[in-house]
């Protein structure tokens, strides 16, 4: 277990290596960000004191160095395009992505759990039928379109929602919230269901399966025999044991609900992070989007690292094999 | 005599249509009405994206044929200052809708098979080189392809994105747009190829043939094109198909993020971005269609794929 341990962390820090380079790398190969500054009535003295202030006129070597030195302090330069420090630009639009990314990763953890219980044990049903169909036609919708159509309806139609933006936040210690007002509770409805709704349906999928095929198994057939209540058997004995893969795959979902916020950021014109990337994209803003590279492959590795340990944690049998991870 | 005998054969044998129709997989598809109805679905759309020019009414690119008063005409109403009729209406530019649907559906294809056939060559040919050669080969193979899936294949693709567009100057941008978004999705996706014909390979390579041909002294890159690709393939094709639908919708992403084709080229999901800004005034039509044409092609070439990979490989039913 403890080499295994090791062997993950090792294949971690490999990770976090390779993005590193390749943020560097975007750096040193991608365009002239003096160019994109300063406008067209430029003098080489402005484009000079530009490069200076920048630390673009040092060679290769020396940049890649103070790279390393630097993004290890979560320091990384001034955005190209609105010339203040990264790290401040990140700070003051990651409030926003977490919160909702946590509210729609809650969301899709209990309706996943509970629509996939519901389709488990009704499964000839006409409530978990249409719930089925409904999640295959939700998994070919992009979320793009999703988070259109919401608007559209919620928005448009009936106006009860705001379209775009947080709404009101109030700020504790560097932190803004959206969480304590009304309107910055009801801005956040339509982006979490948007942002939700995938890893929700894959859950409830995931739930599904493995509660259909736990109910299966000889030690159900013997609660029943000892004439344990339908309650009982399948939420005491049955759901607990499908619990490890949902758990491992939440965990690693958490992941791409970060990644994908990018795509209902856009959409909702939520100032998080995500929109800051794809802005940063637009404007080839290499600053912006190598911190953002870096913050969310930490995030990743992270989250990576922790479920696998999580893992070892939960599911005794892997304990006592010792070496047997081969999951 | 040659003619006799030729003239036998062909009458043992069925012809080549004949043997197709009679297969275990037509069998499956002539039983499979959604895998009908799907085929028939993506084969009006691919078609009519290919006919584009010939089928469009209008050529929305062409600035000279564009008419400012058409601007905003509702679908099948004509216009108020031009009398004129357009079947799904116009946009802010007086743009046929029809036509911009056709012509942007080909760009989604386009980079839609174009991604998948870069991700398939990549991702064959190294799950080749890592399942035969192995040693260290295979592990710096598997190892970039376990970094790269540490990470959503949309975001490897903004990235690979971001960073071409900041290497290609300012004025071909728009330009190599397409080719970008190529070379974007299809380096995000390769993954999984290589992933399964590495497995594949793995299992072939111990195998009797390969061990005959090995000794009768071909060289390992004829063994792995000649003898173990053909074997590999299917898998290949299932996943390819399930790509598909996955780059499309990647693409219509991209574009729809303002990160993709331009609007200068619009594809399905550049339509998309355009026709949300109208969705408020209540053009709905502009965003309407376009949605609608990415929907149907999107689900239908995946449930196309969900068909196939139950009809090649039974076990996985």
């Amino acid at each position: 277990m403890l080499a295994y341990i090791i062997r993950r962390v090792a294949q971690s820090i490999l990770v976090l290596l390779v993005t590193g380079f390749v943020a560097f790398s975007m750096f040193s190969f991608v365009g002239d960000p003096v160019e994109n500054m300063l406008g067209q009535e430029r003098t080489q003295a402005d484009v000079d004191r530009l490069r200076e202030q920048l630390g673009l006129d040092q060679p290769f070597v020396v940049q890649y160095g103070k790279f390393l030195q630097q993004a290890a302090q979560g320091n990384f330069g001034l955005s190209y395009r609105q010339g203040r420090p990264v790290s401040d630009i990140l700070a003051e639009r990651l409030p926003a992505t977490l919160e909702l990314a946590a509210v729609s990763g809650l969301l899709a953890l209990m309706g996943g759990i509970g629509f996939g219980i519901f389709t488990a044990i009704r499964r000839r049903g006409v409530g978990a039928n249409v719930i089925m169909t409904l999640s295959l036609v939700g998994v070919s919708l992009p979320t793009f379109l999703i988070g259109i159509l919401l608007i559209y309806v919620f928005s448009v139609e009936l106006g009860w929602l705001p379209s775009f933006g947080r709404g009101d936040v109030v700020e504790i210690g560097g932190w803004t919230t959206g969480f304590l007002t009304a309107s910055g509770l009801k801005a956040l409805v339509l982006p979490a269901i948007t942002l939700g709704l995938y890893q929700m349906t894959l859950i409830m999928r995931l739930v599904r399966t493995e509660m259909l095929e736990v109910l299966r198994m000889d030690y159900i057939r013997f609660a029943r025999a000892r004439g344990l209540r339908e309650r009982a058997i399948n939420f005491r004995h049955a759901l607990k044991n499908t619990l490890v893969p949902v758990i491992t795959i939440t965990g690693l979902q958490l992941g791409s609900i970060i990644a994908f916020a990018i795509i209902t950021e856009t959409v909702f014109q939520w100032p998080g992070v995500g929109l800051l990337f794809i802005n940063a994209i637009q404007f080839v803003d290499i600053p912006v989007m190598a911190a953002y590279l870096m913050m969310i492959s930490v995030m990743f590795v992270g989250i990576n690292l922790i479920v696998d340990l999580l893992y070892f944690a939960i599911d005794p049998r892997l304990r006592i094999d010792g070496k047997a991870g081969g999951h | 005599m040659s003619d006799h005998q030729a003239e036998i054969e062909t009458r043992r044998t069925p012809g080549r249509l004949a043997r197709a129709w009679d297969s275990d997989l037509a069998y499956s598809f002539r039983h499979a009405p959604v895998a009908m109805v799907s085929a028939a679905v993506v084969l009006i759309l691919v078609l009519s994206a290919l006919l584009a020019p010939w089928i469009a009414p209008y050529d929305p690119f062409d600035p000279g044929s564009l008419n400012l008063m058409n601007g905003f005409t509702p679908p099948g109403q004509p216009n108020a200052f031009t009398q004129e009729t357009f079947v799904l209406g116009t946009d802010d530019q007086g743009r046929d809708v029809f036509s911009t649907i056709l012509f942007g559906m080909r760009i989604s294809l386009f980079v839609g098979f174009s991604a998948v056939l870069l991700a398939m060559v990549i991702g064959v040919v190294l799950g080749l080189l890592a399942g035969y050669l192995g040693g260290w080969v295979e592990s710096v193979i598997m190892r970039v392809a376990d970094i790269q899936l540490t990470f959503p294949a949309i975001l490897v693709a903004m990235l690979i994105f971001g960073i071409a567009k900041g290497i290609t100057p300012p004025a071909y941008r728009d330009q190599m747009a397409i080719w970008v978004l190529i070379l974007a999705i299809g380096l995000s996706d390769w993954v999984q190829f290589a992933r399964v014909v590495r497995g594949a390979t793995l299992v072939e390579k111990s195998r009797d043939y390969v061990q005959a041909a090995r000794l009768v002294g071909r060289r390992p890159f004829s063994i792995m094109i000649r003898h173990i690709l053909p074997n590999v393939l299917n898998p290949v094709l299932v996943i390819a198909t399930i790509s598909l639908a996955l780059a499309i919708i990647a693409e219509a992403t991209l574009s729809f993020l303002g990160v993709g084709a331009p609007p200068t080229k619009p594809s399905l999901g550049t339509l998309i971005r355009i026709g949300q800004g109208f969705m408020f005034s209540g053009e709905w039509w502009i965003l309407l269609f376009p949605a609608l044409t990415l929907l149907a092609l999107a689900l239908s070439i995946n449930l196309l794929g969900d068909w196939l990979r139950d009809a090649l490989n039974p076990r996985l039913r």
